[in-house]
């Protein structure tokens, strides 16, 4: 007699979350869909998902046009060195802030994360100048320095939260075990820390790898341009696009990010339930 | 602290590496000039043409090496705004002389007059080079423009058997009014209007009834005044969209692109495009499907309407302006500026282009945008200060709520006069 509403209420319970996922996955097999559609399906009145004569020619014409793989190349070389970058200031600085919690590391960390609330436009000449000053327009080092320096806050803010969740007890029972400050570190607080430090490594990659407007302002020479810049040249005035081409560069564009969220989603998900059983 | 110093010395290392890294990024001065040229092409040919024009002047001028560089029309405004600001702007720019007044009152672009060639400056008409002209000086070369046109379903019409309208004869507002009339019914609109941008559309369109909507005083001030002649062409739009359901509702808040899959099912029997929509058109009509170009309508000023052309211009900061104006006028001889329009399916400026056989053709309906060219002025109001707010925040919800019907004329005049004249009050203080 009780098993009925429990089916019931785990049959709606599977329905809205099937329900959710195909909200989110829509705009990815939207897609996916239109980047194998000749021109003529892409105007047809009646969309379908499965394209009925599936082509790679929108591929081809956008390797063609632009020069995508560079692009990629570029795109990973600057997510890859803001990621390494901003875990290896952030992840010191959070154990500070998180274990030492006086007045002024409360005061520093309320000041990063304010950081975060100005918008690019607000920033956008200020920082330009600064950089042109330290020579540093048109260099990915210089495009590095910015993606760091806008990823450190909600890093800092989000290795913290990691830091704390880690019982401090754990560090004191290995020091009164006789271990050192440094020992202590390496051995017991990294290892439960690895999970928030890539958690937050991808966070800054992903940032990185999809920003646009500093990679557009800052970067002049066309061979250092990244992804998101080179796929606005497929669209044109009034915003009308190249819909097949730019849906093909578009999808490889994600490709990056979702295989790396694939490879470490399971260790950060298990280190989370790992840090969640010990507190 | 101990623990804390490696992971610090690895951060500072790597700090250190990356400014060593940028401290030599200059290029080695080998006495050539170099100018950077920003090109919003985008299309394939239209890149290829660019490109190629690029390659014959470098091969030529072995002393003044042009670099090409892709923009994106996109963002090109703030990328610019900030590219000057900074002073790292390209050398040569190529927008849009709606975009244009911040630039040239702010400084930021180079007075043209005594920069350009004699024949450059004579083959463009005067009327032309008013739509690069703000206060006194010339900000840019006006070099591609489109005439907005009634792309149109030839089945449909053959079908309705109605006057097919010619550049020589073309319909009036109420003559096309009637037709779209006559070409709905069963499911087909005889129009659709992709009002996303309804500002630039309706007034760029009312200069053929003689609207203005923008006067001068006696002391210069712009103002704004919604007069009959104004009104001609929002008029006939709503009571083509309300009583006489000739014109699509769906489409009033879609952009150009979005029309076509309606308008090659056959929904629409025409949709008022620009002229260079037809790339899109050849490139994805149905096998079979015969489509045309005709003019947009008449009114008491006959075919005039507006358009905001191409352009390209010289940053004020260059130091290599004369090289630049050298470099417009090999992109702009006549020969170069055809292939730069048929690239961009767009028309030239030149007069000595619009002369080149290539353009007179019948195929994809270029004879009838060619033979509009003459009828082109500049977009209304697009030099009066104020004008990208007020179209923003005054213009563009009245005119929208208009068309959707939510609003009277006598709301969309109070709208675009009082609340309009307050916008430009501010900016003419």
């Amino acid at each position: 007699m009780n098993l009925r509403p429990g089916r019931a209420a785990r049959g709606g319970q599977y329905a809205a979350l099937l329900a959710y996922l195909l909200f989110l996955a829509f705009p990815f097999l939207w897609l996916l869909s239109t980047a194998f559609k000749p021109p003529r399906e892409l105007a047809s009145l009646h969309p379908t998902w499965i394209p009925k004569d599936p082509t790679l020619a929108n591929f081809r014409q956008a390797f063609d046009e632009q020069p995508l793989l560079h692009a990629a190349l570029n795109s990973l070389a600057v997510a890859a060195g803001a990621a390494v970058i901003a875990v290896l200031v952030a992840t010191p600085a959070a154990y500070v802030t998180a274990r030492l919690r006086t007045r002024l590391s409360r005061a520093a960390t309320g000041w990063v994360v304010v950081g975060q609330a100005f918008p690019f436009v607000l920033v956008i000449i200020p920082l330009f100048l600064v950089l042109k000053n330290l020579r540093l327009v048109d260099s990915v080092p210089g495009l590095v320095m910015v993606y760091v320096v806008w990823a450190l806050p909600f890093a800092l803010w989000m290795l913290a939260g990691y830091v704390r969740a880690v019982p401090a007890e754990l560090e004191e029972a290995a020091a009164v075990d006789g271990a050192g400050r440094l020992r202590t570190l390496v051995s017991v607080t990294a290892p439960l820390l690895a999970p928030g430090v890539v958690a937050t490594g991808l966070f800054a990659f992903i940032s990185a790898w999809n920003e646009f407007f500093f990679a557009l302002v800052l970067l002049k020479t066309p061979q250092k341009q990244t992804l998101p810049v080179v796929l606005t040249h497929f669209v044109g005035a009034e915003g009308v696009a190249d819909l097949g081409p730019l849906a093909a560069a578009a999808l490889l564009a994600t490709l990056p990010s979702l295989v790396v969220f694939a490879i470490v989603q399971r260790r950060i998900t298990s280190g989370l339930l790992a840090g969640a059983v010990k507190s | 602290m101990r623990a804390r110093t490696p992971v610090l010395c690895a951060v500072l290392a790597l700090l250190g590496t990356l400014l060593t890294a940028c401290s030599g990024g200059g290029e080695a001065d080998d006495g050539r000039v170099t100018l950077r040229f920003q090109s919003l092409a985008w299309q394939q040919e239209s890149v290829a043409a660019t490109e190629e024009l690029v390659a014959e002047w470098n091969a030529a001028h072995p002393d003044v090496r042009v670099e090409y560089v892709q923009g994106s029309w996109d963002s090109v405004h703030d990328q610019l705004l900030t590219s000057f600001e900074g002073g790292e702007a390209p050398d040569v720019i190529h927008d849009a002389s709606d975009d244009l007044a911040d630039f040239a009152y702010g400084g930021y672009l180079a007075d043209l007059r005594g920069l350009l060639s004699e024949r450059l400056t004579a083959d463009i008409p005067e009327r032309t080079w008013r739509t690069a002209t703000f206060g006194d000086g010339v900000y840019g070369v006006p070099f591609l423009q489109e005439p907005r046109v009634l792309i149109a379903n030839t089945a449909l019409l053959r079908a309705a058997d109605v006057r097919v309208p010619t550049v020589a004869e073309p319909w009036t507002w109420e003559e096309f009014r009637r037709v779209t009339r006559r070409l709905s019914g069963d499911g087909v609109h005889g129009v659709a209007w992709p009002l996303k941008e309804p500002v630039s559309a309706t007034l760029n369109l009312s200069l053929s009834a003689g609207g203005r909507l923008f006067h001068r005083d006696a002391d210069g001030r712009a103002r704004i005044r919604f007069g009959p002649a104004d009104q001609v062409v929002p008029e006939t739009i709503r009571a083509q969209t309300g009583t006489d359901g000739s014109a699509s509702r769906t489409t009033l808040g879609s952009g150009g692109s979005d029309t076509l899959p309606g308008f090659f099912a056959g929904r629409y029997a025409m949709v008022p495009l620009g002229f260079s929509y037809r790339q899109q058109i050849v490139q994805q009509a149905p096998e079979g499907f015969e489509w045309q170009v005709l003019p947009a309508p008449a009114g008491a000023a006959g075919l005039s309407q507006g358009v905001s052309p191409q352009t390209l211009s010289i940053a004020e900061d260059s130091p290599h302006k004369e090289e630049a104006a050298a470099f417009l006028d090999f992109l702009l001889r006549p020969a170069n500026m055809v292939r730069l329009a048929l690239g961009d399916w767009m028309l030239p400026t030149g007069t000595e282009a619009l002369r080149d056989p290539a353009l007179h053709t019948d195929e994809d309906g270029w004879a009838t945008g060619t033979a509009l060219a003459g009828h082109l002025r500049p977009a209304p109001a697009q030099s009066v200060r104020g004008y990208p707010e007020w179209k923003d925040k005054i213009a563009t919800p009245a005119f929208q709520e208009y068309y959707s019907g939510a609003i009277g004329l006598g709301e969309l005049r109070r709208r675009l006069e009082d609340d309009g004249n307050l916008v430009l009050a501010r900016y003419q203080r």
